[in-house]
């Protein structure tokens, strides 16, 4: 029989929620790190029971956490993300030279292929690895000195690396996105980068074609054509069909087309989920209405998702990194409100329960299929 | 043996009760203090002090003796009374609400 596991990140701890292949009846444990901001938490595909955990706090900074029991039971690694020789500066809100300060990990992406491989994505944005379970992280520097660095500006919630993408056919093809510099790609293993921003237009950039600048809040790829990117952009739903050399606007009929999240069905890889938002100024669903949109069509066309959705007074957002799919048959998948809401969905969307419902503001979800 | 408390969710992340008592060789100062902590309970690295400034993290504040010794500079010896244990050092993580 199998079982779901969905790594729940929020403001105030980690929640683990575990349910058999039918995922009607959920086990819900923590807060793990109770009090503490978990951005994200997530788990290697290689060895499932090895979940890796960002814990920061405004108080204490950033620490590290690992389980090798899948979530039981934790141990502190090491927590020291020093930027690789002289930081340098990048841009400031009033445009001045800015020195590049750690604040805390936004994301992580575990190997492919090693359960002791990790890369991290941080605030102020760059890109980290260890190759030892977590001890010791290493700053890929390439990418923040390829050039543009010193050119990209935090958005309103600062400038974080908060995508990152490992084609599963070329462990060497690296894609990460950066609020608000925009994002990029690396085929040599994260050694070196370059942006993949052409077709990206961003009104509220001088320039709106600029190469850099562009607040993209999140890429999703299906592991069986990486090559094919969906893109949440702060607004527009954006489609690469070759690996982000190009884009092209797939908004489609959307009423509003800007959001966070971004995913893809497990087994269609023509089908995605965004979570639509009202607008950059009002950070909640249209006229109080959580929806849920579907495209079977890879884009343009969109479907509302609604049934066991609230449909009215419903003002939470959904971030970027709080919406997951599972590959069971039917795909479930699932997302993270910042009401505390966490909703799943059995049937590839077309219905919705909540798992839970009063958690801390959820930042993050992932899902782990286990058979 | 030099006594520091430490707040709650340092208590947590090491596993140890609200005070912690710490052999400090040589001058005890806040940086030799700190020093101590680091080296016995690994897990705190960078949560008292930045790793990249090496200065106190601005929501914490260092107190002993009821003084505040948030701003002194980290090798100014601690009081005598801390240093010999009669006193705590106290680690306080700065107030937050409403």
């Amino acid at each position: 029989m199998s079982e779901v596991r969905v790594l729940v990140g929020t403001r105030k701890g980690a929640f683990i929620l575990t349910s058999d292949g039918k995922r009607e009846r959920w086990d819900v444990s923590g807060p793990h790190f109770g009090g503490w901001e978990i951005y994200h938490l997530k788990g290697s595909p290689v060895d499932p029971n090895r979940i890796y955990a960002s814990q920061s706090s405004s108080w204490f900074g950033q620490t590290m956490q690992r389980s090798n029991d899948g979530g039981k039971t934790w141990e502190t690694v090491g927590n020291k993300f020093t930027y690789d020789g002289v930081p340098g500066t990048h841009q400031w809100y009033d445009g001045t030279p800015h020195p590049w300060e750690f604040k805390r990990v936004w994301h992580l992406e575990p190997s492919l292929t090693d359960p002791d491989t990790v890369f991290a994505g941080v605030e102020d944005a760059a890109m980290f690895k260890t190759t030892d379970g977590g001890h010791t992280w290493t700053e890929l520097s390439g990418l923040r000195g390829h050039g543009t660095g010193p050119k990209w500006a935090p958005g309103a919630g600062g400038m974080c690396l908060h995508t990152i993408l490992i084609d599963p056919t070329n462990h060497k093809r690296i894609y990460v996105a950066i609020s608000s510099a925009g994002a990029f790609r690396s085929d040599d293993g994260g050694t070196t980068w370059k942006p993949i921003t052409k077709g990206l237009y961003s009104k509220y950039l001088p320039d709106p074609t600029a190469e850099v600048g562009h607040c993209v809040h999140r890429i999703a790829m299906h592991p069986s054509r990486p090559e094919v990117l969906f893109m949440q952009k702060h607004w527009d739903v954006m489609r690469s069909d070759n690996a982000g050399d190009s884009w092209e606007k797939v908004s489609g009929n959307l009423a509003t087309d800007f959001g966070f999240v971004i995913d893809v069905h497990a087994h269609e890889p023509e089908t995605i989920y965004i979570v639509p938002i009202k607008s950059d100024s009002e950070h909640y669903p249209m006229d109080g209405k959580l929806q849920v949109f579907r495209s079977r069509k890879g884009g343009n066309e969109w479907e509302p998702l609604t049934k066991g959705l609230p449909q009215r007074d419903c003002y939470v957002n959904v971030l970027r990194d709080a919406m997951a799919v599972d590959s069971l048959d039917k795909c479930g998948v699932y997302f993270g409100t910042t009401g505390g809401q966490v909703y799943a969905s059995a049937d590839a969307g077309d219905s919705w329960a909540p798992i839970v419902s009063h958690l801390p503001a959820v930042v993050s979800v992932e899902v782990q299929t286990l058979k | 043996m030099v006594r520091v408390e430490l707040p709650q969710h340092l208590r947590t992340l090491a596993h140890v009760g609200a005070e912690i008592s710490l052999d400090v060789p040589g001058l005890v100062t806040q940086r030799s203090v700190i020093d101590a902590i680091e080296a016995r309970y690994p897990m705190l690295c960078g949560t008292i002090r930045d790793y990249a400034t090496d200065r106190r993290r601005p929501f914490l504040r260092f107190y002993a003796c009821e003084e505040d010794l948030s701003h002194e500079l980290p090798d100014v010896p601690l009081p005598e009374a801390v240093a010999s244990g009669k006193e705590p050092y106290l680690i306080v993580g700065a107030l937050a609400g409403g």
